[in-house]
């Protein structure tokens, strides 16, 4: 298995919360999938942590879970974006961007730009 | 907010005990389950396509750990379970944790008491708010040899107007009959100006108290009194403010009564008991004379402005005086050498006592030091017991951390008990504790068990588990697994480095034990001294009873006004007294006659011939008496004649002096004959100095009646019937019933004058015996301290000798097998104790060298280095050493070499 950047680990729960953002609710197994092939399976994590991940964000109040039934008809625990997480997503994706922007442009500057 | 909602639901979680582990069961097993079905789609076997699974999943134990630790607050879901298996081992070993938790209830109990007493004298002695504004204002003349001399009513208003203070307020002690109530009773009074409460910033809890806007030149009638009064004379009248009090014949004005527990910040028991405060401006009569040299004995207290230094308040003091001193040097000649200092009143109320207080608090922690040390010993010979059971648990897999977490919990459990247990046992017994402190231990706070108290206990039980936790702990993390798993059926043996441990921290105990030991034999050394001096005096069958003439304020209505008047009440006054029960002799005095209570409060000295020195006489104390007085305290006449009843208000003024006022005064000289003047003492009684000269007459020989620690203060007796003293003590000796004397001389005295109160009836000998209480108090402590101290010392030492005999019972079989004599077998066991033992007497020595020189000033005639104390100390500890090795000795002596060597 591939060595997770450190970086990727601890954007996990922005991951988390984009993907509900986007795919509407989801189970773990889900969740999961979707960040993987997103990633483009560069991200192979090891899936269980994803679940004391999943416990926190719930805690916090970002997401919530009820039981449904999956695809193979048994049941799973479904999470889905609260109001709070919205926000909380909004302000994270606000502070990626504006990190990445910086990094960004540490990466172009050139040496004459500077003097 | 997040952050919040998360740790509310964690505390839920863990308080509830609430663990959701089924629901991650489940979603664990439906996650694998969906993810092998994708394996299956991908084309895998079932077995690989579930092992696929499994293994993306990566490790469900962690997973779950982490999930739990997130649920829940895993630090102290654990603290829970160690404290429970903590309390399932106290309970499995009774014998070990009874000792531990009284060893440290001992401790910690002893320590908290001390520490009350610390917090309400040293700490907080003043219950005012602001305290540290508070200063007392001292008048020193150096170049006449008079400190704290007295302040003059000009220089009371230069200090008022000088900017520095918020308030300075004049203060005179003094006590006044109260008549009227059930029973005429002495209430000690103070005269102050109206500032007074609004500097100390204490409301009345009745009526009112005086406001500065109050000034009037003289006495005002209106009175505050006392909690205490209020309730034994009146019976707690809510209705008292209005009602009228008598006083000495005046009568008063009750206008407020005092909170309880309000006491006056005063120098001695007396003044801090003041019951009635009485509003005096200093301007009137009569105190009308308002000469900048008339130095009058007023305490002088004021409160700084907010803000103000002591070092900058005392420079500006300091610019004051200098200029003062230019502007009026006939007033301050220049070889008088007048200062003015500022105390803190803090200082000025406990300063006295620190040391012996500090020297408590430091005795008392030695003790919980030297418990600790003890319980660690305990705890590490049963770490030796259980080294096997955290091998094993090492073994499966229990991180060090944990372990040594866990025997911390062990040990702070045990301090916590022990605390919860010294607390619970000082409760029962603070009555008895009480009565222990002496009263003259300067305090103005009831003492209390207080949240204070509390919570340093709690420190220190959390303190002292932590020292003692700390070795065992440090031990349990370093176990060796394979050797101690190895050595199977010996799990009982300690490593080399636990034995070194266990000798370090008796050598530690006996250092300590010796330092506690020296510090109580100087004590004891000190007050044997004090004892044993000759006193110069016979208190033995001698009880003294006083009383008191009122002095009302207007001098015409005084019935005892003139010597004429007085003598012969005074004589009256014995005649009766001989007649009662027992009394063989009986002889009067004022006041400060009464030995061993001096007021403190000297009159200025003038020496015929010697006045060109300085504008400012020196000081002597001085008492009146009648010539009865020395035969019945057996004081020894050396020169001349004592007093005799012709001595009387017709004849010529005549004064008796002891050998040290005549060899102040006279060195080398005859001091017969000689004539000198005295100025008036005290100053609510009249100010009149003496413009007569007084002939010497005798010299007797020094007496301790001043301090038992100085024989040689000078003293000045005049005759009674020659002076006019209004604070009378009634001498008596012979086969008295000390129970019955204060009846019979109340009703003797009120036959005479009904009006007339009687109180303060006591034996000479309690007197001797109450002026070494608060000796005797840091004497008995540090005493017990130090026998707890060597007690603990002696288990300690007892302890690791039995283990190291019990370690080496193989070794000491071969060598006996071997043909090694038991009497040898015997002196290396008890070579191995003194060796010990001797250690800890070095290092207890030196810090026992330091210890008495910090405590040098409460010694009393006896070095800080004394030889003998220090030997002595040394060689009780080696004994009680050899004595506590010698058990464990002996059972080395009686190995049985074929036992011994079968044993293995």
């Amino acid at each position: 298995m591939k060595e997770t950047p450190d970086v990727l680990q601890g954007t996990l729960a922005l991951m988390v919360l984009k993907t509900l953002d986007v795919l509407g609710p989801q189970h773990g197994w889900g969740i999961a999938r979707r960040i993987e092939q997103i990633s483009g399976d560069i991200l192979a994590l090891n899936q269980g942590t994803l679940y004391p991940l999943l416990l926190k964000l719930e805690q916090e109040g970002a997401i919530e879970s009820e039981w449904g039934a999956s695809e193979n008809n048994r049941r799973a625990r479904f999470y889905r974006l609260t109001r709070a997480g919205r926000k909380l997503l909004e302000a994270e994706t606000r502070d990626w961007e504006q990190t990445a922007a910086i990094i960004a442009r540490f990466f172009e500057v050139k040496a004459e730009d500077l003097s | 907010m997040r952050f919040l909602r998360r740790w509310w639901t964690r505390i839920g979680n863990f308080s509830t005990g609430q663990q959701d582990d089924q629901r991650l069961r489940e979603e664990m097993e439906q996650h694998i389950a969906l993810q092998t079905a994708e394996n299956l789609r991908a084309g895998m076997s079932a077995v690989e396509a579930r092992r696929q699974a499994m293994l993306k999943f990566g490790g469900v134990g962690t997973v779950r750990e982490d999930y739990h630790a997130e649920q829940s607050l895993p630090f102290f879901e654990n603290l829970v379970q160690d404290s429970r298996y903590a309390i399932r081992m106290l309970a499995k070993a009774p014998g070990f944790s009874g000792i531990a938790i009284l060893t440290m209830a001992l401790g910690i109990g002893a320590t908290t008491a001390i520490f009350s007493l610390v917090d309400a004298t040293l700490l907080h002695p003043l219950p005012y708010p602001h305290p540290e504004e508070l200063v007392r204002v001292e008048d020193d003349l150096p170049g006449a040899g008079a400190t704290d001399a007295g302040i003059s009513i000009p220089e009371w208003k230069d200090l008022q107007r000088s900017g520095i203070f918020q308030y300075v307020v004049l203060e005179i002690f003094g006590s006044a009959n109260l008549t009227g109530a059930s029973q005429p009773s002495r209430m000690q009074y103070e005269g102050v100006s109206p500032g007074y409460f609004a500097m100390l910033g204490v409301k009345p809890q009745l009526g009112h108290t005086f406001d500065p806007q109050d000034q009037t030149p003289g006495f005002t009638l209106d009175v505050v009194i006392s909690d205490g009064l209020w309730k034994r004379a009146f019976g707690s009248d809510p209705h008292i403010v209005g009602r009228s009090l008598r006083g000495d014949n005046d009568l008063y004005r009750v206008i407020g009564v005092m909170p309880p527990g309000f006491r006056d910040p005063g120098r001695t028991v007396d003044e801090r008991n003041t019951e009635q405060w009485a509003a005096d401006g200093f301007l009137g009569d009569p105190r009308r004379d308002q000469n900048r040299s008339l130095r009058l004995p007023l305490e002088t207290v004021g409160r700084l402005k907010p803000g103000l230094t002591l070092a900058a308040a005392q420079s500006q003091l300091d610019a004051l005086v200098a200029s003062l001193r230019k502007q009026f040097p006939d007033d301050y000649p220049a070889d008088s050498r007048w200062t003015v200092r500022l105390v803190p009143l803090k200082e000025n109320l406990v300063g006295n006592v620190r040391q012996s207080l500090i020297l408590l608090l430091g005795a008392v922690a030695l003790v919980l030091l030297i418990g600790c040390v003890n319980v660690a010993n305990l705890l590490l010979a049963r770490a030796s017991a259980r080294s096997r059971e955290m091998a094993v648990r090492q073994a499966l897999g229990a991180a060090r951390k944990r372990l040594v977490r866990q025997l911390l919990t062990e040990s702070l459990l045990l301090s916590l008990l022990g605390g919860v247990a010294g607390l619970v046992i000082l409760f029962c017994m603070k009555g008895f504790l009480l009565r222990l402190i002496p009263e003259s231990l300067p305090r103005l706070n009831d003492l209390s068990i207080n949240w204070t108290a509390m919570l340093f206990a709690l420190a220190a039980s959390i303190a002292a588990g932590v020292i003692f936790g700390l070795a065992p702990a440090r031990q349990a993390g370093r176990v060796d697994l394979a050797h101690t798993l190895r050595v199977e059926g010996r799990g009982s043996k300690g490593s080399t480095e636990q034995t070194r441990t266990r000798r370090v921290l008796v050598v530690t105990e006996f250092a300590l034990s010796l330092v506690l030991m020296v510090a109580a034999g100087l004590l004891l050394r000190s007050f044997w001294d004090l004892y044993k001096a000759p006193l110069g005096f016979n208190p033995q069958h001698v009880m003294s009873v006083q009383s008191w003439l009122p002095s009302p304020n207007d001098p015409k209505t005084d019935i005892y006004g003139t010597a004429a008047q007085e003598s012969v009440f005074a004589r009256e006054l014995l005649r009766r007294s001989r007649l009662l029960p027992g009394v063989r002799e009986a002889a009067l005095g004022s006041e400060p006659s009464i030995p061993l209570q001096h007021d403190g409060n000297p009159s200025q000295l003038i020496v015929e011939g010697r006045r060109a020195q300085s504008k400012q006489p020196p000081l002597v104390e001085r008492s009146d008496v009648t010539p009865e007085y020395f035969h019945l305290l057996e004081i020894a006449l050396l020169r001349g004649r004592l007093f005799n009843d012709g001595d009387n208000e017709n004849a010529p003024l005549v004064a008796v002096i002891n050998q040290a006022m005549a060899e102040t005064y006279w060195r080398g000289e005859d001091p017969l004959g000689k004539r000198l003047m005295v100025g008036r003492g005290r100053v609510g009684v009249g100010l009149r100095a003496r413009k007569t000269w007084i002939t010497i007459v005798g010299v007797i020989a020094d007496a301790r009646t001043e301090s038992l620690a100085n024989a040689s203060v000078p003293q000045l007796y005049l005759s009674l019937y020659q002076d006019t003293p209004k604070e009378l003590a009634i001498f008596l000796r012979g086969d008295l019933n000390a129970s019955a004397i204060p009846e019979e001389v109340r009703a003797m005295v009120q036959s005479v004058n009904p009006e007339l109160p009687v109180y303060g009836a006591k034996t000479l000998d309690d007197a001797v015996s109450a002026s070494l209480e608060q000796r005797r108090f840091s004497m008995d402590i540090v005493a017990a301290f130090a026998t707890t101290a060597l007690l603990l010392a002696a288990l300690g030492i007892y302890g690791v000798i039995s283990y190291i005999v019990s370690e080496r019972t193989r070794d000491i079989g071969i060598r006996l097998a071997l043909g090694a004599q038991r009497g040898k077998i015997m002196g290396m066991v008890l070579r191995q104790g003194l060796g010990l033992a001797m250690a800890g007497a070095a290092l207890g020595l030196v810090g026992s060298v330091i210890v008495s020189h910090l405590m040098a000033g409460l010694l009393y005639g006896v070095s800080p280095t004394d030889l003998l104390t220090f030997a002595g100390v040394t060689l009780v500890l080696t004994a009680v050493a050899l004595a506590a090795c010698y058990i464990p000795a002996r059972r080395a002596m009686r190995v049985d070499p074929l036992v011994a060597l079968r044993y293995e």
